[in-house]
């Protein structure tokens, strides 16, 4: 029953995304509104010559901050896990 | 511990992995890199020492909790650069254009002429730091217990 | 359509390494197992990202030595980067807690062990 269930959706899951592999615009020609502005512009408003810096730490600074955060709890979490075992066996 | 020759070959080139990674997260803005990679280049400098020296040898003289004070540093830079924005909105480059950091460089290809991204080399600085910090404790760490494990079997 | 690679061969690859990712969660037991099918769907959202961006004849969206031509869209790069290092963090938390389950249990069935029964 189990392995049947996991069957059906799985290949209703796959089926999704071959046809969306389908559908999406053709590979090397994506929409690119936003991503024509930022290098138009990357020179004259951050003065950064790399354009991807430029996103991570300018027009994007929010991802990066989540992603530093992240970084820091999971660092916290490695941490905190392997100490309160190192403790108990002493 | 491994041998002896891995452990001389290991401390002569965790001199170039780290200035490597350091011109890596110092040129961010300017060619291919960033602070994302140049911490991770230096964190596997670390894995280098901690393969050919062994976790135990290594954790003498490179404590996690130095490494979390290196962590915290690295976001405080940046926050406090985020916050240093704060006249426009958050995150906003305001060393752009000012007299020190603020040289604009001609649009299109320019080698050879300098372009100081505003705050972005320094936010490089804070997030190599946060990342080289983040992933080398998580390594040393992992190493340290995965070893006593083998040793309590 | 792209001279070299015809019909979206990218995207195909794309939705191959999702597939098989999430063919691998709800069907494996083993806990080392689930983290690697975490890491492969992780791979595939990585390989996602860098195809969406992907320009016909780009080069890279760094302006010191940039040769003529279009470039390749920066912000995917840029999620990709930070979807890299998130990865990295969340699979050394995800195998350090498979190590304490090992311990505490003796085993890394999800079945088997009683605190992760439900």
């Amino acid at each position: 029953m189990r392995k049947i269930a996991i069957a059906v959706s799985l290949s209703i899951f796959i089926g999704f995304l071959i046809a969306t592999a389908f559908l999406i615009h053709p590979f090397g020609y994506p929409p690119s509104e936003m991503d024509d502005y930022i290098i138009e512009n990357t020179q004259s408003e951050t003065g950064a010559n790399n354009a991807v810096t430029a996103v991570i730490f300018d027009y994007r600074g929010f991802d990066t901050l989540g992603e530093a955060t992240i970084l820091f709890t999971a660092v916290t979490g490695v941490v905190m896990l392997f100490r309160a075992k190192k403790k108990r066996e002493k | 511990m491994m041998s002896k020759i891995v452990r001389t070959m290991a401390s002569f080139l965790i001199l170039f992995v780290l200035i490597y990674g350091l011109y890596i997260i110092m040129h961010g803005h300017s060619t291919p890199g960033g602070g994302f990679q140049g911490g991770a280049v230096v964190a596997s400098g670390v894995a280098l020492l901690i393969v050919a020296f062994g976790s135990h040898s290594i954790h003498r003289s490179l404590l996690e909790r130095r490494l979390s004070i290196l962590i915290s540093i690295g976001l405080l830079i940046f926050i406090g650069l985020a916050f240093g924005g704060m006249a426009k909105t958050f995150f906003y480059n305001f060393l752009v254009g000012s007299p020190i950091f603020g040289h604009i460089p001609p649009s299109g290809p320019n080698p050879g002429e300098m372009s100081s991204g505003g705050v972005i080399p320094i936010m490089d600085i804070g997030v190599g730091l946060n990342v080289a910090g983040g992933l080398s404790a998580i390594l040393l760490v992992m190493a340290l217990a995965t070893t006593v494990m083998e040793v309590e079997e | 359509m792209t001279q070299g690679i015809p019909f979206n061969v990218p995207f195909l690859a794309v939705a191959a390494l999702i597939g098989i990712a999430f063919y691998i969660i709800v069907s494996q037991r083993n806990l080392i197992k689930l983290v690697m099918g975490l890491s492969i769907l992780a791979s595939g959202v990585n390989l996602f990202l860098i195809t969406l961006g992907y320009r016909e004849g780009g080069v890279a969206p760094i302006y010191t030595h940039a040769p003529a031509g279009i470039m390749v869209l920066p912000v995917p790069q840029a999620l990709t980067l930070t979807s890299i290092v998130i990865a990295v963090a969340c699979l050394a938390l995800m195998l350090s807690m498979v190590v304490h389950i090992y311990r505490h249990t003796g085993s890394t069935d999800s079945e088997k062990s009683r605190i992760m029964k439900g």
